[in-house]
This record gives C-alpha cells, sequence and structure tokens, in this order.
C-alpha cells in the first residue's frame, strides 16, 4: 500500500475555528463515554427489574415483561433511534414544544441515551432471566421453606447469585452499548464517530482519523473489560465454582 | 392435638396422579419415616406439609392451620416447619453465619445480636462452629448438610421435615448427619423424614409410613414394620427385602 500517512492532521486547526481536530476528536469522545454511561445505568435498571420480573410467579408481570423485552429487542437500533428523536415528538405536542427552544443537542443526547438505554435493556433482561433460571430450584424452595416472602428470597437469595453468574455476559453487554453508540451520529449528536467522519470530509485523511477512533474505541472497550473483570473478581464466592459447583 | 393432620390429600400433574388420597397423623414428638421407590410421591408429600407444593384435592394442618386455606400465613406456617433438603440447598452467597442468620433477622425480626448468639450455640450443637465465616462451597456435603440443620432449627421449628437429607452425600459423611438428626429424634422433635436409611427408621421412627404410586400403602409402628413383615403389603415385603438384603 502505497498511503502517505500523514499525522499531523490532528494538530491541524478545524473549520469551526479556534479548536484543533484532536480537540473535536476528544469532545466527541466526551459525548460517548456520557451517553454510554448514562444508557448504561438504565440499561441495568430496567433489564435486572424486567429479567427478574420474567421469572416470578404469575401471568401478568411475566406478560408485561416478556412484551418489553420483544419490543425492544425486535425493532432494530437504527429504527429505534429515528423514532426517539424524529417520531416521538410529533406524538407528543408538549414535547416538540419543549424541544423547540431547547439546544437541538440536548434533545440528540437525550434520544441518544433512552434509546440504547431501553434497547439493551432488553438484552440485560435476557441474561437476567436465563441467570436467574439456572439457579436450582432448591433455592427457591429454600428460601421459601425458612419463611421469606418471594420478594425477600430475590432479594436476599436470587438476585445475589444469579447477577453473579451474568456478569461475564453483561461485559459483552457493556462493549455492545459502546460500540452502538455510534449509531447516535445518525441523528446528529457529535459523538466520537462522527467527528471521525467529520475529520475525514475536511481533511481527506479518513484512514488516519478513523485509525484514531478506532483505537479509542478499543481502549475504551478494554476498560470496560477489564472493569468488570475487577467487578467479577471482587463480587467471587469462595469455594463456588459456576455453573458446576454440584 | 395432632402437629400434622392430611387428610385425603391428592395431587395431580397432567394426568399423572402423583398423590393419591393420602391420610396421615403425626403427633407431636413423632418421628415418621417415609420410605417407598423413586417416583412414589414421598418428596412430593412431605413438601405439602410446608406448601412447597400445592395439591388439588383433600386437607393438610400443621399444629391446627391448614396450609391451603386461602387466609393462611405461609411465610409464617413456613418459618415454623424447618426442611433440610437433598441438596442441602444452603445460600452459597453468604457465609455459614449469614445463612443461619438471615431469616431470622428478616422473617422473625430478632436483632443481629441475638441471631448471632442462637445461630453460633446451633453451630455449636453440629460440630461446626469454628466454620462460621466460611461459605458453603468451602465445606464438606456432610458439614454443608449439618448447617441445613442448623439454618431450619435457628427459626425454631415446630416440626421438622427431611427430603432424602443423605442421599447426596458420600458414604462416610451419612453418619455424622443421622447422628444430629438422631440427636434430635431423642429431644422430642416431631420429624417426618424421607430416607432409605432404615438402620436410622429402625433406631428413632415411632411410625413407618411406606408409600407406592402416590399412595400411603402401609402407615405402621417401627416394630410392626420391621418386626411382623409377614403381614405386610405384597409390594413393603418386596421392597423390604430389597432394602434390607444387606
Amino acid at each position: 500500500m502505497n498511503y502517505h500517512w500523514n499525522w499531523g492532521v490532528f494538530l491541524q486547526e478545524a473549520p469551526e475555528g479556534g479548536v484543533r481536530y484532536w480537540e473535536l476528536l476528544v469532545a466527541g469522545l466526551g459525548w460517548t463515554l456520557a451517553v454510554s454511561c448514562l444508557a448504561w445505568v438504565i440499561a441495568l435498571a430496567a433489564g435486572v427489574l424486567v429479567g427478574t420480573l420474567r421469572t416470578v410467579p404469575g401471568r401478568l408481570l411475566p406478560g408485561l415483561a416478556a412484551a418489553w423485552v420483544e419490543l425492544f429487542r425486535n425493532v432494530p437500533l437504527l429504527v429505534q433511534m429515528f423514532l426517539w428523536y424524529f417520531v416521538l415528538p410529533e406524538l407528543l405536542p408538549p414535547l416538540k414544544r419543549l424541544l423547540a427552544d431547547a439546544d437541538p443537542t440536548t434533545a440528540q443526547f437525550a434520544a441518544a441515551v433512552l434509546c440504547l438505554g431501553l434497547f439493551t435493556s432488553a438484552r440485560i433482561a435476557e441474561q437476567v432471566r436465563a441467570g436467574i433460571r439456572s439457579l436450582p430450584r432448591g433455592q427457591r424452595e429454600a428460601a421459601a421453606a425458612v419463611g421469606l416472602t418471594t420478594a425477600q428470597a430475590y432479594r436476599h437469595v436470587l438476585l445475589p447469585m444469579a447477577l453473579r453468574i451474568v456478569v461475564p455476559p453483561l461485559t459483552s453487554e457493556a462493549m455492545n452499548l459502546i460500540k452502538n453508540s455510534s449509531v447516535a451520529l445518525t441523528i446528529g449528536l457529535a459523538e466520537l464517530t462522527f467527528r471521525a467522519r467529520e475529520l475525514g470530509e475536511y481533511t481527506f485523511s479518513y484512514f488516519e482519523a478513523f485509525t484514531a477512533a478506532t483505537l479509542i474505541y478499543v481502549a475504551i472497550a478494554m476498560s470496560a473489560n477489564r472493569a468488570m473483570a475487577w467487578i467479577e473478581r471482587r463480587v467471587a464466592v469462595p469455594g463456588y465454582i459456576a455453573g458446576g459447583g454440584r | 392435638m395432632a402437629m400434622i393432620e392430611m387428610r385425603g390429600v391428592s395431587k395431580w400433574f397432567g394426568d399423572f396422579r402423583v398423590l393419591d388420597g393420602c391420610t396421615t397423623r403425626v403427633e407431636k414428638g413423632d418421628v415418621v419415616v417415609v420410605c417407598g421407590p423413586s417416583g412414589s410421591g414421598k418428596s412430593t408429600l412431605i413438601k405439602t406439609v410446608n406448601g412447597l407444593e400445592p395439591f388439588q384435592e383433600g386437607e393438610v394442618r400443621v399444629d391446627g392451620v391448614s396450609v391451603a386455606a386461602r387466609g393462611t400465613d405461609l411465610t409464617r406456617l413456613r418459618s415454623r416447619v424447618g426442611m433440610v433438603f437433598q441438596h442441602f440447598e444452603l445460600f452459597p452467597h453468604l457465609t455459614v453465619l449469614r445463612n443461619l442468620t438471615l431469616a431470622q433477622e428478616r422473617v422473625l425480626r430478632r436483632s443481629r445480636a441475638e441471631a448471632d448468639a442462637k445461630a453460633l450455640a446451633l453451630l455449636e450443637r453440629v460440630g461446626l462452629r469454628d466454620q462460621a465465616a466460611k461459605h458453603p462451597g468451602q465445606l464438606s456435603g456432610g458439614q454443608q448438610q449439618r448447617v441445613a440443620i442448623a439454618r431450619a432449627l435457628s427459626m425454631d421449628p415446630v416440626v421438622m421435615l427431611f427430603d432424602e437429607p443423605t442421599s447426596a452425600l458420600d458414604p462416610e459423611m451419612v453418619s455424622e448427619v443421622l447422628d444430629v438428626m438422631v440427636g434430635l429424634a431423642r429431644e422430642g422433635m416431631t420429624m417426618m423424614v424421607v430416607t432409605h436409611e432404615m438402620g436410622f427408621a429402625r433406631q428413632v421412627a415411632s411410625r413407618v409410613i411406606f408409600m407406592d404410586q402416590g399412595r400411603i400403602v402401609e402407615d405402621v409402628a417401627k416394630d410392626a414394620f420391621f418386626g411382623a413383615p409377614q403381614e405386610r403389603s405384597p409390594r413393603a415385603q418386596q421392597f423390604l427385602s430389597k432394602v434390607l438384603a444387606h
């Protein structure tokens, strides 16, 4: 390959004035991290709740939880992004009036966080459900036998073990979420991929721009991976071998 | 008054009749051994006593309280009925001590200090006080089952149910668990024990129930069961000749 790499491009001043390209990439990274972190909080909270409800006795709550999962899992992420950003305000006139006066970035950010958070929550719910189902049936019986209510059994017996079991699959979900956040560029949020593409368009240094973006994504994903591995070690149960303990 | 009273208890899984008109009484201080071939409904029968197995017909009363009646506070009833499972079902993420204090604090509303004192006294009794800080996965099977018995006792039960408590143990660990159970029986605990340990039955049982195909075929005093086999039903004789052959 006979490509002339030009790494100096990051130090050039951007047409937006007063800032250099590397600073735009860093600002994009900031949005990527902000969207990912907030969406992760939503995804984890909603996912654990919905996944738990899928396993409780009765019909209504598991049914509603199943509907939630199907809704957010079966519609493509890109379509969901457009629905949150373009369609939802049309359906809710008060929201549209509110957004008319607001900074468009705020609406983009909120739509991206909600979209990614709820999309990921459906996937986390499935992992949590599988984790609870993987526990021996006797655990539920033992909790009931000592007089714990269903809620207490979940809180003190079932969820503490189920959540430990699902830490590894949740690591993949966290990394997926970070990578999926690049879809927010389609609604105009100036996150990392948006900035990399912009840099390419202005300077034709696409290779440099996307090499940098790729390295940054890899670094974030690896950090998330390490953080989850740390959590996994911290919560490990002495003497318990996951999956094959008995 | 009978501590446990069962009248015409029947249960179906679809067309399959798991329990077929089971009627028996367990007086205070009785030790009733329930035996029979696998699939005969022994475990299902004792699990109706604390409501872990719902049934379609008949009535079960524990200390005068109907298990299936709509107004019954099942969690309260369960807290008064101790249960020991084949696979121990200790809570793996909690220390041995916390396994014994969780329900005391959450169900009986005992203070941490009171629950700890009770737990340590019971661990002392089953010879495991020095293991209090360990997790269940760090103990042998026999030790885990002794902790499970202590956990059930920590709720000050009026009845203890044992569901094949030694079947999952290595042979050399059976006696340490049986010793604890014999001690309990001698102290006057009301017990229903599903087991194939005929030595235990001979030593401490007041009565033996023999089940086959969901029916209570024999419900007689221990001496009649072991001492006069010629008066037993052919099915029970066949069973006895197998379990007593060696």
